[in-house]
């Protein structure tokens, strides 16, 4: 009852919101959610929920990433309270075009990191696509339908190829036992040793390419950058620290059953090459980016990359992965919501037109700041520790190369994300002008996650480093 | 029954070239919708009596795909298309004679592609595969080579069409509610598109997707 709820609560409020659009009905409908989905999500830690059948059930890797989304989405509500009810410069925010898609966005997400069935696991990552897309085009501008359209039209192509590799997995199955193959986590690393090698490597490709469209993972991720920086600021939170990961569970998935056959050497192979791939392409369109959203849009192709290198490579890179996903998600996420605040005041998302964040935003400036310390890999943050881990595990592991040009990019891609965000901190107010007068909802969510990623940089709580240990046992990793 | 449902999927793959071939919309999206009915057919032709697979799985399966592929999601194109005063020629990025050569040559891929992947069980039709592959391809050919929105929906129909066929040979190993929430996906996911679609008009006054090529870095 427990999952059900998880997925029901939140579908139902936002079924009820689109027809109901009273301004507290919708505001109401938006916090309770968020406030019912955190507490769900904080009671299944205490009291791990009973699996439905095969089919629905909380492991420790959906646990990670139930929470994960289920914090940014509690965050990000708050911030939009402010967002939607103060004056934009846009146009009056219509609260009923936002709430209820939010709302469902999140009983989607919820339900990808819940399931165990493969099939359900596609409609559910499909869903997510279909109830983002109009919060991606909320402001009905030109550039932001374009971004939605591509949106649309690259993830759902890619999702139906994943839907081809779930396809592909159920033949494999068929072939390595008698009986109807059976589509959940279970029966599938049952059946795996048997599945013939062709077909499993086949699914596995087809769905590294479809899930790893909607992750984002280079050379598929040409809609990211669009759909990031038109979305609404506490959408593209959403997007970028929550979704990405939901995609990235829905690779881990058919990566547990290549565990399973024995076979892994082929994926891993894979996810480490697109991994870097997606590294490289990020870090060469940081440099001399015009657009700061589009910047920190592209700093998570770079990061969806660093997570699956880390899960390619394997033993200790696994759990510096896992630490990573919940680094960058909060960095991230926070770093969007600020990108907000930046936008509110400026006008524009022309990096270049911005100047003096620090002195103009007395909050926003120096919080914006420290994310990017932290999301650039620097001590004393969370990310810093992460990907410090996956470095001396490659370092350690057959091919110190790998590691050695790890570090290398990302040394280059902060130097690239440096290069654009410092000037915009940097500078005094013009003169005349009067710091902007910050208003704490606006400022309280991304400050929060900020203490966050700082916390995991200084100290990994030990319970919490068990969790991480257990989850990349469970993707083919050692703690 | 084999030879039934081998004289079905040729006569989808005849569809899948006509899509390619045809210069008007409307054609198009027609086209798609016969080639939903024959979908629909599918697994009653595949599985019918003595099958394996109850019969209430498959006249679910086939009534959901009647009424999606062959009903709603067409009368949804058309209706776009007509909204956006489209033109109604289907406006070629590569001309349709090359689209018809191209086509060609993906379904001769397709045909060795489905040697290489023999699917396991015990598939009735010969043609099953390699009519999967080929929808899928000429769908992904559609996506890339025609210009306006509508067309570009047709081309993902076809792709999902080709792996619904594909799911075919799995018949009965996924839950009905999930084949049916496959299905509602596509339907949903069709809707979106639509409406993307009216507000794309509203805003451009057409519906060609070369105006949707402003953002870049």
């Amino acid at each position: 009852m427990h999952l059900v709820a998880l997925v029901a609560i939140p579908a139902l409020f936002g079924l009820l919101t689109l027809r109901w659009r009273a301004v507290p009905v919708q505001l109401g409908a938006l916090l309770g959610g968020a406030a019912l989905h955190l507490g769900l999500t904080a009671a299944a830690w205490v009291w791990r929920p009973a699996p439905l059948g095969d089919s629905l059930a909380l492991d420790d890797v959906g646990m990670l990433f139930l929470s994960i989304t289920s914090v940014l989405f509690a965050a990000a509500a708050v911030y939009a309270v402010e967002y939607l009810t103060a004056p934009t410069h846009y146009e009056p925010a219509k609260l009923h075009r936002f709430v209820p898609y939010l709302l469902l966005f999140l009983a989607a997400m919820t339900l990808v990191t819940t399931t165990h069935h493969f099939a359900v696991l596609w409609v559910a990552i499909e869903a997510t696509t279909l109830a983002s897309a109009p919060l991606v085009y909320f402001y009905r501008r030109g550039p932001a339908l374009e971004a939605a359209w591509k949106y649309l039209m690259i993830c759902s192509v890619g999702i139906a190829l994943a839907l081809l590799g779930t396809f592909f997995l159920a033949a494999a199955a068929t072939a390595a036992g008698p009986g109807a193959p059976s589509l959940t986590l279970r029966g599938l690393t049952a059946a795996a040793p048997a599945m013939p090698r062709a077909w499993l490597r086949a699914a596995f490709v087809l769905a590294l390419v479809g899930y790893g469209t909607k992750m984002g993972l280079a050379p598929m991720h040409t809609w990211l950058p669009d759909t990031h920086s038109q979305a609404p600021s506490p959408v593209s939170a959403l997007l970028s620290g929550a979704l990405l990961n939901c995609a990235f569970l829905g690779v881990l998935r058919f990566f547990q059953v290549c565990l399973a056959s024995g076979d892994a050497a082929f994926a891993r192979t894979l996810l480490t090459l697109l991994g870097f791939v997606s590294i490289a392409v990020a870090t060469a369109f940081l440099f001399g980016q015009r657009d700061y959203k589009r910047l920190f849009a592209y700093s998570s192709v770079e990061n969806m990359g660093i997570l699956a290198v880390g899960v390619g490579l394997g033993g200790a890179a696994t759990y510096g992965a896992m630490l990573h996903a919940v680094n960058h998600s909060f960095a991230k996420a926070g770093l969007f919501l600020l990108a907000g605040n930046v936008l509110r005041r400026y006008g524009t998302t022309d990096a270049r037109a911005v100047q003096g964040a620090v002195a103009q935003l007395p909050l926003s400036g120096p919080l914006l700041f420290a994310l990017f310390l932290a999301i650039s890999g620097m001590p004393p943050f969370g990310p810093f520790m992460s990907e410090l881990t996956i470095f001396q595990a490659a370092l350690a592991g057959p091919s110190w190369w790998l590691g050695v040009a790890f570090i290398t990019l990302l040394v280059v891609a902060a130097l690239g994300l440096a290069g654009v965000l410092l000037p915009m901190l940097q500078g005094g107010a013009p003169a005349g002008s009067v710091p902007a007068r910050e208003r704490a909802l606006a400022v309280a969510p991304p400050f929060v996650l900020a203490a966050v990623v700082l916390l995991l940089g200084v100290y990994v709580p030990g319970a919490l480093a068990d969790f991480l240990g257990r989850v990349a046992r469970l993707v083919g990793g050692a703690s | 029954m084999t030879a039934f449902a081998d004289g079905l999927l040729l006569l989808v793959l005849v569809t899948d070239l006509y899509i390619l071939a045809s210069s008007r919309l409307a054609a198009c999206v027609r086209a798609t919708a016969v080639q939903g009915v024959l979908l629909a057919a599918l697994p009653l032709v595949l599985w019918g009596p003595g099958g394996g697979v109850p019969l209430v799985h498959l006249l679910l399966m086939s009534a959901g795909a009647l009424a999606v592929k062959a009903g709603v999601i067409p009368a949804l194109l058309l209706r776009a298309a007509r909204e956006a005063n489209a033109r109604r020629e289907v406006e070629p990025y590569v001309s349709l004679h090359l689209s018809v050569l191209l086509g060609a040559a993906l379904v001769g891929l397709s045909l060795w592609l489905a040697r290489v992947l023999v699917p396991p069980g015990d598939v009735a039709a010969t043609l099953l595969v390699p009519a999967a592959f080929a929808t899928a391809l000429l769908g992904f050919l559609m996506l890339v080579a025609r210009k306006y929105a509508v067309t570009q929906v047709v081309g993902y129909l076809m792709l999902d069409n080709g792996v619904f066929i594909f799911g075919q040979s799995l018949a009965g190993s996924l839950p009905v509610m999930v084949e049916l929430g496959i299905l509602l996906d596509l339907l949903v996911a069709v809707f979106v598109m639509g409406i993307a679609i009216h507000h794309i008009s509203r805003e451009f006054d057409h519906i060609d997707t070369r105006a949707l090529a402003s953002l870049r870095d």
